[in-house]
């Protein structure tokens, strides 16, 4: 049989945002796939030498949309160790709220866009049906709904009064009926379990191996999350990673339907656990030596590398994000795989290209 | 199958989205929208430009001339809308609306211009100079 190569994305409708593929296909079997990155590249980690330390906070922010509040969350705790600042309790537990708001509507996004790559439309409009809640807590409570800027060095810049505690305890309430009522149909109808199940299996091996990251790790069997690391409010939270064991499509969707229940009750217990107190301490000084430091995104681990030189500029900012992580082992887990289980497959890592390029 | 009671909800339920834009929902109080100045408050000190991370501000003192005259300008389509120009402002003068500005098709800046506070008389000895500093 002779070989076929098919171009697959950078524009695909099932894609967010632009990889390319090339897709290696015998007959309707894939056997290689060729990943080529490079379309969005914005060259954000430069802009570190043009803006100061607290204007870079609104500028890693824009790493990512989904997620943004957990860039600018690693960011500030990175200066922050440079700086030998503690930020107050109130502000650990506020970052604690805004971020796991952040992973719950990111993994509602998630779930809709995987219902869509196997045609499950409905079952797409209602998960951002109930994303749109959790949207506009993000929209009252910090006066943006995506890219939040709450974050600065030394804490937090929003604060949240006792309506507003109410208020989010209430509406999630209701936002995690909304999922459970969707729980058997993502888990077991017949329709999702014959797209996911069985697809796409990574092992825990090969997991390890080849250094997966976030969901796509632990819906391996590694009970990794970075959140162990008990930065920000997590120190004082109880927390257990999900994990699942299957490894294939399935498993990740699991893990990131669990992972939003979860979101929701770290939430509550972050509210259960607020206290009168300071936003933020003042950051005196300015940045100077190296500092990594790690925090878990919807999509995996988050590490971020600061170098400062004493003055208002860095001198450099690296982001490793995990889709960067988590691309190697999509490569592995293509080949052997029927042509229309690649855009399910592609979609089940939660592709964040934007991220990955930066 | 599973999805039939949510779909059969859904069904009886009014509709989840709005007749957008005759029907546009009212903004949250804190909603972070149109940054506005109060220019009458203002100082021409340039801290919201320099804060601002987007570098949507320019604020030139001694504008076109007119040294006691000061220009304050917004390139409104850079602004990100993180407010931190207006938790920046020394006199209070910058806030945002909760509303966002309507949608252009040509690309436009705002400036506004207003009279520069008038100095303190200069002291001339330096011992002044040290007592002045000791009162602010």
């Amino acid at each position: 049989m002779a070989r076929t190569v098919i171009p697959f994305g950078p524009q695909h409708p099932v894609l967010p945002e632009p990889i390319h593929l090339s897709l290696v296909l015998e007959d309707e079997k894939v056997v290689e796939a060729l990943p080529t990155l490079g379309y969005v590249h914005r060259g954000l980690e430069m802009l570190a030498v043009k803006r100061d330390y607290n204007q870079m906070i609104q500028i890693v922010e824009r790493v990512c949309g989904i997620c943004s509040m957990i860039h600018s969350l690693c960011y500030c705790q990175g200066i922050e160790e440079m700086m030998g600042l503690e930020a107050p309790r109130r502000a650990r537990m506020l970052r604690v709220v805004w971020s796991e708001l952040h992973r719950l509507h990111s993994h509602l996004l998630w779930l809709g866009l995987f219902a869509d790559s196997f045609g499950f439309e409905s079952l797409f409009m209602q998960l951002w049906k109930i994303r749109e809640r959790v949207m506009d807590l993000n929209e009252a409570t910090t006066g943006n709904r995506v890219i939040v800027s709450v974050n600065v060095v030394g804490g937090v810049r929003a604060d949240l009064d006792e309506g507003q505690v109410r208020w989010i305890k209430d509406t999630l309430v209701e936002v995690e009926a909304s999922i459970r009522s969707l729980q058997s149909t993502i888990m077991n109808d017949s329709t999702v379990c014959k797209r996911t199940k069985g697809i796409g299996v990574l092992t825990k091996q090969a997991a390890h191996d080849l250094g997966a990251a976030g969901p796509m790790l632990r819906g391996s069997g590694i009970a990794q999350d970075m959140r162990q690391l008990k930065y920000a409010g997590f120190d004082e939270l109880a927390f257990e990673p999900v994990v699942e064991t299957a490894g294939d499509c399935w498993a990740r969707s699991a893990v990131r339907f669990r992972e939003a229940l979860q979101s929701i009750d770290l939430v509550r217990q972050a509210l259960d656990k607020l206290e009168p107190g300071d936003l933020a301490v003042k950051a005196k000084g300015r940045p100077e030596g190296e500092v990594i430091t790690r925090v878990e995104q919807p999509r995996g681990e988050c590490l971020y590398y600061l170098k400062g030189n004493g003055s208002l500029f860095l001198e450099r900012v690296r982001i490793r994000t995990p889709t960067f992580a988590n691309i190697p082992p999509l490569a592995a887990i293509l080949p052997g795989l029927d042509f229309a289980d690649v855009p399910v497959v592609v979609l089940s890592i939660d592709p964040c290209i934007s991220c990955t390029e930066r | 199958m599973r999805m039939l009671p949510t779909v059969l909800a859904n069904l009886f339920a009014k509709a989840a989205t709005r007749n957008y834009p005759h029907f546009v929902r009212e903004s949250f109080e804190h909603a972070r929208g149109e940054l506005v100045n109060d220019i009458k408050g203002c100082i021409f000190c340039g801290t919201c430009a320099r804060k601002c991370p987007s570098q949507c501000l320019t604020v030139a003192r001694g504008a076109a001339g007119d040294k006691t005259e000061g220009a304050w300008t917004l390139e409104f389509f850079a602004c990100v809308g993180c407010g931190v120009c207006v938790d920046a402002c020394p006199t209070r003068c910058l806030s945002q609306k909760a509303t966002h500005r309507p949608v252009a098709v040509e690309r436009a800046v705002i400036t506004l211009t207003g009279r520069l506070p008038e100095r303190p008389a200069r002291k001339d000895n330096a011992a002044g100079k040290a007592a002045d500093k000791t009162e602010a």
